[in-house]
């Protein structure tokens, strides 16, 4: 029941709602997936994922004003960002130490460089860019939703039903399923564990990136936009198992559309409270997650 | 007497240092710097106890800290109270709120605590920012003058001591405690959960202890740093200031006594020497944490220890 939805309310403004928290949950979800994907195969927390949605959309900007066409910028943007995820990947495997907990501060502190990267290569103004498809919208359920949200709409899916193929049916995929289920056995079978850790550094990178970009349009981007993006993803990741890339797409949605609800309905300024309140009664109330696949172990 | 006390030979050399120190205080600004130092140092001994002996990481220090301050502070400027009064009510209140937060989380295993502490820290630091009519908003709020039983702390010299001696006590009662049965339970907790949990020690009970401590200890530091200061904005309780406990932790040596108070004293001194840098500080700040993850991951104590050992090496 949301408080406040009595008959006054049309219907048409609770299905605007529902498609604004549809269309920044697939965001969340691309940003949750990535935290899944590294989590799985390392163990690793990573807290450079929202500079990575950052570094994708900031780099996009940058470039569609050096003049290159959208669609290179966005290529390039996405293979910019790949690249400092396999950066970060380097760092953490020459560390002399693998303890979680200092690789998590190794993530921490590569969060705050790049965010003093983009700080110097770009500046500390607040970017928009164009529609991919023009500004137009149309009606639909006696609402508008725009162009760009269907965009957005329409990649997250093909990402993540890429992802799924790719999980299942590639050599790769499989690789990278097997050691996240166990390293050693999967040294044993000949899989290279540390081209697999490298491919998924990159490709959560390239997620992120590629969430960066579709955003920029709608809510425009800055130096600091990764760390709150950063921390809803993870929560949205955590609401889904923290192990399960597409539990962590129905994570991100769920949040989308409560946040969404509640900024409509209850409190704008408590918006952003919504992701870290349904993260905690996740954590006390269902400790693995919605579909979380390995239940939280108790002591 | 030091025997009966166990003060040991280190607490003293603290001691003598801390004593020297303001004799090469050239001014206020100075002044300044060391007593955030010390009071990070404060509340980076009570969440190394947690991290380094305890096993659990804490990403919301920074906002316990920050809402116990937030507490003390309108306690004593909206309503009248004693200013020390006012911090024995948020401490007790922040120690009642950490252990029902800590109780259903500590029962799991992993970084759970971890996850529950991020959430809880960046909802109060959005109620700190929202609820503006009690807290000043982001725009924050001043702070009225400290006094223990009328006698008024203006000077930095008084702040300085107070500062002082209370982490000279703490970094006392810390020794004890890692000494004591206490403390060889919560040793036994990091080596292996299991194992402790079959020679019957409730292992979450003993956690959350722990938990509660080190919001105890954060709460007393950050009223403390909102009366020196005389002002309390919600980036006391940023996510990002509590990231920094946790690195000043980890960077000074996880587990190490010492090592807590070394990282908050750089990690505090650090930014004010990188501010000539302008653009490149947080670059700059970025890239030494990567570093020092990388190439010291025991922390910088350990380079101590290094040193010792070829001092050492060489007499024997």
């Amino acid at each position: 029941m949301v408080i406040g939805l009595s008959s006054n309310k049309p219907m048409n403004e609770l299905f605007g709602f529902l498609l604004s928290g549809i269309t920044v949950g697939f965001i969340y979800a691309l940003v949750g997936i990535g935290f899944t994907v590294i989590y799985n195969s390392s163990g690793i927390i990573n807290f450079s994922q929202g500079e990575f949605v950052m570094a994708g959309g900031m780099s996009t900007v940058f470039l569609l004003k050096a003049g290159l066409p959208l669609g290179v910028s966005f290529i390039l943007a996405i293979m910019i960002t790949s690249i400092i995820g396999i950066v970060l990947y380097k760092l953490i495997s020459y560390s002399k130490d693998s303890s979680q907990i200092s690789l998590i501060i190794l993530t921490l502190g590569f969060a705050i460089f790049l965010r003093g990267l983009a700080e110097v290569v770009f500046d500390k103004e607040l970017h928009t860019m164009p529609s991919f498809v023009g500004d137009g919208s149309f009606d639909m359920l006696g609402t508008v939703l725009t162009y760009q949200s269907i965009v957005i709409m329409v990649v997250s899916i093909v990402i993540v039903v890429l992802l799924y193929f790719f999980f299942k049916k590639t050599k790769t995929g499989q690789a990278m399923k097997a050691a996240s289920i166990n390293v050693d056995a999967a040294r044993l079978m000949g899989i290279n564990i540390k081209k697999v850790l490298m491919i998924n550094f990159a490709l959560s990178a390239a997620i992120a990136a590629i969430g960066g970009v579709l955003l920029t349009p709608i809510t425009s981007t800055n130096y600091e936009v990764g760390i709150m993006l950063g921390l809803k993803g993870f929560a949205a990741a955590i609401i889904g198992g923290l192990s399960n890339p597409f539990g962590a797409v129905v994570g991100g949605l769920v949040l989308g559309v409560l946040e969404s609800l509640i900024a409509g309905y209850v409190s704008s300024e408590y918006k952003d409270a919504v992701a870290f309140v349904v993260l905690l009664a996740i954590l006390f109330f269902m400790p693995g997650g919605i579909f979380g696949n390995t239940k939280a172990q108790r002591v | 007497m030091l025997k009966r006390y166990n003060i040991s030979q280190d607490i003293i050399v603290l001691a003598i240092l801390l004593f020297i120190a303001p004799f090469f205080f050239q001014n206020d600004f100075i002044y300044e710097i060391a007593i955030v130092s010390l009071l990070n140092a404060l509340i980076c001994v009570g969440l190394n106890m947690l991290m380094g002996y305890a096993g659990q990481v804490s990403l919301g220090h920074g906002a316990f800290a920050g809402l116990g301050g937030y507490i003390a502070v309108i306690l004593s400027s909206n309503y009248g109270i004693s200013p020390l009064f006012s911090i024995f009510i948020a401490i007790v209140t922040m120690a009642i709120f950490a252990f029902i937060i800590s109780k259903p989380i500590l029962k799991l295993r992993g970084h759970y605590l971890a996850m529950a502490t991020l959430g809880v820290g960046i909802i109060i630091s959005i109620v700190l920012n929202v609820e503006d009519e009690l807290t000043g908003g982001s725009d924050g709020m001043s702070v009225d003058s400290f006094s223990v039983f009328g006698y008024e702390f203006t000077d930095s010299l008084q702040w300085y001591i107070l500062c002082a001696v209370l982490l000279i006590f703490t970094i006392w009662m810390f020794k004890n405690l890692i000494n004591s049965p206490f403390g060889r339970v919560l040793k036994s907790i990091e080596g292996s959960q299991k194992a402790a949990n079959s020679v019957g020690i409730n292992v979450s009970h003993y956690k959350s202890v722990v938990f509660v401590i080190s919001v105890v200890i954060a709460t007393l530091a950050g009223s403390l740093y909102a009366f020196f200061s005389g002002f309390i904005s919600p980036s006391e309780a940023s996510f990002s200031h509590s990231i920094e406990l946790v690195v000043m932790v980890v960077l000074g040596g996880l587990g190490r006594v010492y090592g807590a108070i070394i990282g908050a004293v750089i990690l505090t001194i650090l930014p004010q020497l990188l501010t000539s840098f302008e653009d490149y500080q947080t670059l700059i700040y970025g890239a030494i944490i990567i570093f020092v993850m990388m190439f010291m991951p025991k922390g910088i104590a350990s380079l101590f220890d290094d040193i010792k050992r070829r001092l050492f090496a060489q007499n024997k």
